[in-house]
């Protein structure tokens, strides 16, 4: 089912204008089965745990759940999406990588300035607005 | 609403005769101005009945070159905008002090540096760096064109669009008053009820559409569409910086995109994301702008790197030194601007630690640009420097960015930046980076790749005023503002009390004016270079040149090439010259190349019209605009007829009549 990548060589040398074909690879039925598999499974823990109240602590089954989330994540790339470091002469691993890397910067650097912004500059307590009322 | 029968209500929302800005002397003058002028340029084309000739030749047309060229001419025609409105605010300000209020009513003021901001960033050096990515990039990489050429007609018309609803904004209704980033809760519909805000929201919307999509083309472009031979290592700086630019775009410009649509939740729905009550939370909106804000400046400063990269080298008669770390610098800086962007807001009240983090973060950034002008003066050194015009601006940009560089690294240091946020330091700051890098960069770009655009040279004369005043008006200008930026003077005031600080204002405006010299003699420039065009004509490398768009006739072909190149080395067409490269001139062979269409100009005037609707309330407009968009879209998607092939003979015609040989004597001197 997948397509041989032509060389790099090809780039651009046919007349059509330089549109050249090199497509990531589609998978097989095999490899979208163990992807179904992995993740319907990785989906019924998470709803087993919680329904079934499995484990006592809900910090522990939240922590527990968000980490197959990930794998989830990996799953879909790696079966559904079909990201590996080949595709494209590696350009959609180096895609993903970037915005992974810049997704993770924003995110994180943006709660821990909201964090910092919220805490220093929004002192909404009861105990300030009583202290002010006071003063 | 307006008091009227419902049914005007209904059909023109909240658009009245009293939207007109009749009672403003200057606008009316102005709106008498732009439409003489306006109906004078209607007329002429219409009397040379060159209406058909602009749409075929222009307006459809899908050629990367083409449309380099309309965003040129969209960058120049708005820099007179833009500098419209800064020569208002500086002659305000010279005169403003004690009883005089100056010319200019508060409320006029602050549209007028909301709209020099907006306009200059968004509709000046954008379409200007899209203008140069578009025309120079696939010549340089031996591309026929770019990935998706209908998008990129699509692009530029969205562009378009956004510049049409500044513009109107000026005539029916008003502007933004909330600065150019447009900071709530100032931007909010309680302290803004007018249009101004909208027309922002909606310009912005529709240009930042097309500024993606420009960015997703061009990396497509750069990846797929390289000549056999150019790995990554072998490609043109200026093509390496577009790559990371186009990057950049990418993952920045939906943070612009969807701030700005939380802020129209905000005034359309009634929603609190960024009001002060209710749970929302202000301070959100200035980090999501300036998680766009920061690396929007990388993206306007990366492809100008890429081009002194390109002139440095040309005009020195060596090869670049250091390209390998010239690389690494600009990827370094793209991931780099990613992590600074807390440097707007010290003051904002994130605590000791954050605010260290983000110092450290932007004092580290100037280490790859401080390798680059490196970089730049090692390449200089030794070599055979030719002073013409693009190296007289690529030396002003190397004084002058240095020395703004400087004072940014002033203002990263957190505490000083308490003292300093806010102020006319920080505007004289970015002006000096911006005007320095990119604004210097452009003419720099213009003179230089002007006669591969158009088979002449640009006038030398002119083009040596044009620096020199603008490197002059430049210090002139700024200069003051420094000095009251130390003072404690704070950006943004329409009047001042003290008197003590008018000569420096007065000072700053004649820096202003002659800044007006400087674009009066570009354009004097542009004048005379056509009328004096057989003399200053050129084949196809005035300079010597190292990449491949000098092997090119100038102007190129439609095609560009009609044998891909097979590339060899990183300067390709020095290694071609040196390798007594001969020009085929038969063995032709016909070449697929894309058709032209108007579905851009269309898809883009529906989108203008709905985002007019939008801002007047003009709800049945609104969704019967956005519907025939998504209509024309997917019509557009089955018309098939897309593509032609331009004939083995028309090549042959194109090889043969093209302009390669030097046709004037001094051609490179």
């Amino acid at each position: 089912m997948s397509h041989p990548s032509p060389s790099v060589h090809d780039h651009g040398t046919s007349h059509d204008a330089g549109h050249d074909t090199m497509h990531a690879g589609h998978g097989s039925l095999r490899s979208y089965l163990t992807g179904f598999v992995l993740a319907a499974v990785l989906t019924i823990i998470p709803f087993w745990l919680v329904m079934g109240h499995v484990i006592a602590s809900p910090q522990t089954t939240i922590l527990i759940v968000l980490g197959l989330a990930a794998v989830q994540i990996v799953v879909h790339m790696i079966y559904f999406l079909h990201l590996d470091t080949k595709s494209e002469n590696g350009w959609n691993m180096l895609a993903f990588m970037f915005t992974l890397v810049l997704v993770v910067i924003v995110l994180g650097a943006s709660v821990w300035v909201m964090y910092n912004e919220n805490a220093n500059m929004m002192p909404m307590s009861p105990q300030y607005i009583h202290h002010k009322q006071g003063a | 609403m307006p008091d009227r029968p419902a049914i005007w209500n209904f059909l023109l929302g909240r658009l009245s005769l009293s939207s007109l800005p009749l009672d403003n002397t200057i606008l009316v003058w102005t709106f008498v101005v732009v439409a003489l002028g306006g109906a004078a340029l209607l007329a002429t084309i219409t009397y040379y009945r060159k209406w058909g000739y602009l749409w075929h030749e222009w307006f459809t047309s899908v050629d990367h070159k083409r449309l380099g060229v309309m965003y040129m001419v969209l960058g120049t025609v708005m820099l007179l905008r833009g500098f419209a409105d800064a020569i208002m605010m500086r002659s305000q300000q010279a005169v403003a002090f004690g009883s005089n209020m100056g010319y200019l009513p508060p409320h006029h003021y602050d549209q007028i540096f909301t709209a020099h901001g907006a306009i200059m960033i968004f509709f000046v050096a954008m379409p200007y760096i899209a203008g140069f990515m578009n025309f120079v990039m696939p010549l340089q990489i031996g591309a026929r064109d770019v990935a998706f050429p209908f998008l990129n007609n699509f692009s530029f018309w969205l562009t378009v669009a956004g510049v049409v609803l500044f513009m109107t904004s000026l005539f029916i209704g008003d502007f933004s008053h909330a600065g150019w980033l447009g900071m709530p809760p100032v931007s909010e519909l309680k302290q803004s009820p007018g249009p101004g805000v909208d027309y922002y929201i909606w310009g912005l919307q529709l240009s930042g559409l097309g500024t993606l999509l420009t960015g997703i083309n061009f990396v497509v472009t750069v990846v797929k569409m390289r000549a056999p031979g150019m790995t990554l290592m072998k490609m043109p700086m200026f093509s390496w910086t577009t790559l990371c630019t186009s990057g950049l775009i990418v993952v920045t410009f939906p943070i612009l995109t969807a701030t700005l649509f939380l802020l129209s939740l905000d005034r359309y729905l009634g929603t609190h994301f960024f009001t002060n009550g209710f749970g929302g939370n202000v301070m959100m909106y200035v980090n999501l702008i300036w998680v766009w804000g920061h690396p929007e400046v990388y993206i306007l400063i990366l492809p100008m790197f890429g081009l002194y990269s390109e002139i440095v080298p040309t005009f020195s008669g060596k090869r670049l030194f250091g390209y390998s770390s010239m690389v690494y610098a600009t990827a370094s800086i793209m991931i780099l601007s990613y992590l600074v962007w807390l440097h707007h807001f010290f003051t904002m009240g994130s605590g000791a630690d954050v605010n260290s983090f983000f110092a450290l973060t932007t004092m580290l950034i100037s280490i790859p640009t401080g390798a680059k002008i490196f970089n730049w003066l090692f390449t200089m050194y030794r070599g055979r420097v030719r002073f013409d015009v693009p190296m007289l601006w690529t030396m002003g940009f190397l004084f002058t960015f240095t020395i703004g560089g400087m004072t940014g690294v002033m203002l990263s240091v957190a505490p000083a930046d308490f003292l300093l946020h806010n102020s006319l330091f920080l505007v004289a700051h970015f002006h000096n980076v911006i005007i320095g890098g990119v604004v210097f960069g452009v003419f720099a770009g213009i003179n230089y790749w002007f006669p591969k655009a158009f088979g002449f040279r640009l006038d030398e004369f002119w083009g040596k005023m044009s620096f020199w005043f603008w490197q002059i008006g430049f210090w002139v200008a700024f200069g003051p503002l420094y000095v009251l930026g130390l003072m404690g003077v704070t950006r943004r005031l329409s009047h001042f009390t003290d008197p003590s600080l008018q000569i420096w204002f007065i000072i700053a405006a004649f820096g202003a004016f002659l800044i007006l010299l400087g674009i009066l003699s570009f354009v004097m420039q542009i004048y005379v270079s056509i009328r004096r065009r057989d003399q200053l004509a050129v084949g196809n490398d005035p300079w010597g040149g190292r990449t491949l768009e000098w092997s090119t006739s100038s102007p190129p072909p439609p095609y560009n090439f009609a044998f891909i190149p097979m590339v060899h080395e990183r300067d390709a067409w020095t290694d071609m010259k040196k390798h007594g490269y001969q020009r085929p001139l038969e063995g032709f062979n016909a070449i697929h190349m894309p058709k032209n269409t108007g579905t851009g100009v269309v898809l883009a005037a529906l989108g203008t019209v709905f985002g007019f609707a939008m801002v007047w309330y003009i709800w049945w407009l609104a969704v019967v605009s956005f519907v025939a968009l998504i209509a024309v879209a997917i019509v557009h998607t089955f018309n098939y007829d897309r593509d032609g092939h331009i004939s083995a003979e028309e090549v042959s015609q194109f090889e043969h009549t093209g302009n390669w040989e030097p046709k004037a004597q001094g051609a490179t001197a």
